[in-house]
């Protein structure tokens, strides 16, 4: 096939482009540093070369003694009534959400108000932080387990109700057209396809949820009076800073221990 | 695409050395063609009109029968309106306009329960087979069982004992009974084409929809899945509407040939009546274009 080709090699200037926007873009984030740190007064040197002190204040006084580990039975407690917390918000949450997805994914709504309507109270309550779940939250249930629970609730809601809508646009599509042409019902449409296609991908997201959800919770503990959160909170206030090391690094353990756990569901199912 | 081995079947035993046997001696596969003019005829499409924007029309004034028994091809460029078509006949896609009869009804007004029913005795394949990739093949032939069952019994997979002996039937007969536990992403795409059919034949279909059903497979399984289609439908008289974009695919395997050219059926006869006048009119370009070495 000879073609005399009317293009030059030296006339395409793609890659010049593409470097001469890569340069715009580094000058653009180098602009933003410097002029978001002036109007907030923020001084980036002085800031770096802050990091050393507080380090060594940190060393200084974030050790704990043989006195404080006889207080590690309350840490524990706390600290597992706290991941118990995240655990039943997350799954709860999660079935809440699998239905409103499977309402909301425009692969299986059964109409479009219904579709919007899911998504929307998916939207809202997922942009509501966390934190300020707690906040509104407290004020209406009082500083008890259950306010934090809700707060986690609604958060982890939200965000699972907008990744298993995902999960089930991106795996269900030609299963779902398969077994309506069979004349299936819709509540068979669910259970034989779409359920058993996204369910691996759905369990992800509900570990890495309880994942995040531990982490939140201490946060929302703190908020709301209960869990290690509170613990925390307490002593922090006390300046009793060999506390707070042990709860902190209890709260790291128990994390680091969690994804080791989740890690290895997902291998094992996935 | 090397057309030489879709076409000519060689002249070999009816075993084949790749890890699939091929049931039937060939010669016997490679039958003549039945009078298909004499079939009753099973569905009779009129005046059908589909267009998805306001300004462009995928198909115009579509009207043909369908006989029983026939294997039937539909061949095309792309975007000429095959696949909407075949999602036409069992409703997957509503048309603009036009009617259907089957079987003495006019399917275009069935909604809930009946239009289930329509769709129990259309079974349908898929380009990539569309099938749950998770499930075992004996779960997803069963599938084809689920039109037949109320939501409950569907959702507890409550299928009886003649069910299921009918569903390891025609899988030993499609040749996959060592693959019936296995999950369906294990299999090759010839594998996972035959649970498709599987499916479909459970059914118990007066007719089969297939959509470029092998589009996604090498020569070798693309010849074994075409036999099994004609085969079905000489043994089981069930009627196969097949979309193809292999022409000599369509002129070896089918009794008529359907030839749309931008929603427009331009081309509905036999296929030793194909002359390259009339593949200028289905493509737009003649013939010897068309072959790809």
């Amino acid at each position: 096939m000879e073609k005399t080709s009317s293009i030059h090699a030296s006339d395409i200037n793609i890659i010049r482009k593409k470097h001469m926007r890569l340069f715009i873009a580094g000058l653009i984030l180098l602009a933003l540093i410097v002029v978001t740190g002036t109007i907030t007064n923020y001084n980036h040197i002085d800031g770096l070369v802050s990091v050393p002190a507080a380090l060594q204040w940190l060393f200084a006084n974030m050790y704990f003694s043989g006195s404080t580990l006889s207080r590690l039975p309350t840490v524990l407690r706390l600290l597992w009534e706290t991941v118990l917390i995240s655990i039943v918000s997350t799954t709860t949450a999660a079935f809440f959400a699998m239905l409103f997805a499977i309402v909301g994914s425009k692969r299986t709504s059964v109409n479009g108000f219904l579709m919007y309507f899911a998504k929307l109270v998916a939207s809202i309550s997922r942009n509501i932080p966390v934190v300020a779940w707690a906040l509104i939250l407290v004020l209406s249930f009082g500083t008890n387990a259950a306010t934090g629970f809700l707060a986690l609730f609604f958060g982890t809601f939200g965000f699972l109700v907008r990744a298993f809508i995902e999960t089930i646009d991106e795996t269900s599509g030609d299963t779902v057209e398969a077994l309506k042409a069979t004349g299936a019902t819709y509540p068979q449409v669910i259970s034989k396809a779409v359920i058993p296609e996204s369910m691996p991908q759905m369990f992800s997201w509900v570990l890495f949820m309880i994942e995040t959800n531990i982490r939140s919770a201490t946060l929302v503990g703190l908020l709301t009076g209960t869990g290690i959160g509170y613990l925390f909170d307490l002593y922090y206030k006390q300046l009793n800073y060999e506390m707070v090391s042990l709860i902190t690094l209890a709260i790291v353990v128990a994390v680091l221990a969690i994804e080791v756990v989740s890690n290895w569901i997902r291998r094992e199912i996935l | 695409m090397n057309v030489e081995t879709l076409t000519r079947p060689e002249q070999t035993t009816g075993k084949k050395t790749q890890e699939v046997v091929f049931p039937f001696p060939e010669e016997k596969a490679d039958d003549t063609r039945q009078a298909d003019r004499n079939k009753p005829v099973i569905m009779e499409i009129s005046n059908i009109d589909k267009s998805y924007s306001a300004n462009k029309k995928v198909l115009k004034d579509i009207s043909f029968d369908i006989r029983k028994g026939e294997v039937l091809s539909i061949i095309g460029p792309s975007g000429a309106g095959k696949s909407t078509l075949l999602r036409i006949i069992n409703r997957m896609i509503e048309p603009n306009s036009g009617s259907i009869r089957f079987q003495d009804k006019d399917t275009l007004n069935m909604k809930g329960r009946s239009l289930r029913n329509m769709r129990t005795d259309i079974g349908m394949i898929f380009q990539h087979y569309n099938l749950v990739d998770r499930l075992s093949v004996f779960e997803n032939v069963l599938h084809g069982r689920l039109g037949y069952k109320s939501s409950l019994q569907g959702i507890f997979s409550m299928y009886s004992e003649a069910e299921k002996e009918k569903a390891v039937e025609i899988i030993s007969e499609l040749g996959i009974e060592e693959q019936i536990y296995k999950r369906c992403d294990e299999l090759s795409g010839g594998q996972k084409q035959r649970v498709g059919i599987a499916r479909a034949l459970i059914q118990d279909p007066k007719i089969i929809l297939c959509d470029e059903p092998i589009a996604s497979l090498d020569p070798n399984s693309s010849k074994i899945i075409m036999e099994y289609l004609r085969r079905i439908s000489r043994e089981r008289d069930i009627t196969i509407i097949v979309n193809l974009h292999q022409l000599d695919v369509a002129k070896q395997y089918s009794d008529r040939i359907i030839g749309l050219n931008d929603g427009s059926i331009v081309f509905n006869d036999a296929p030793e009546a194909i002359t390259a006048e009339s593949i200028n009119r289905i493509y737009g370009s003649k013939l010897d274009e068309l072959i790809v070495e």
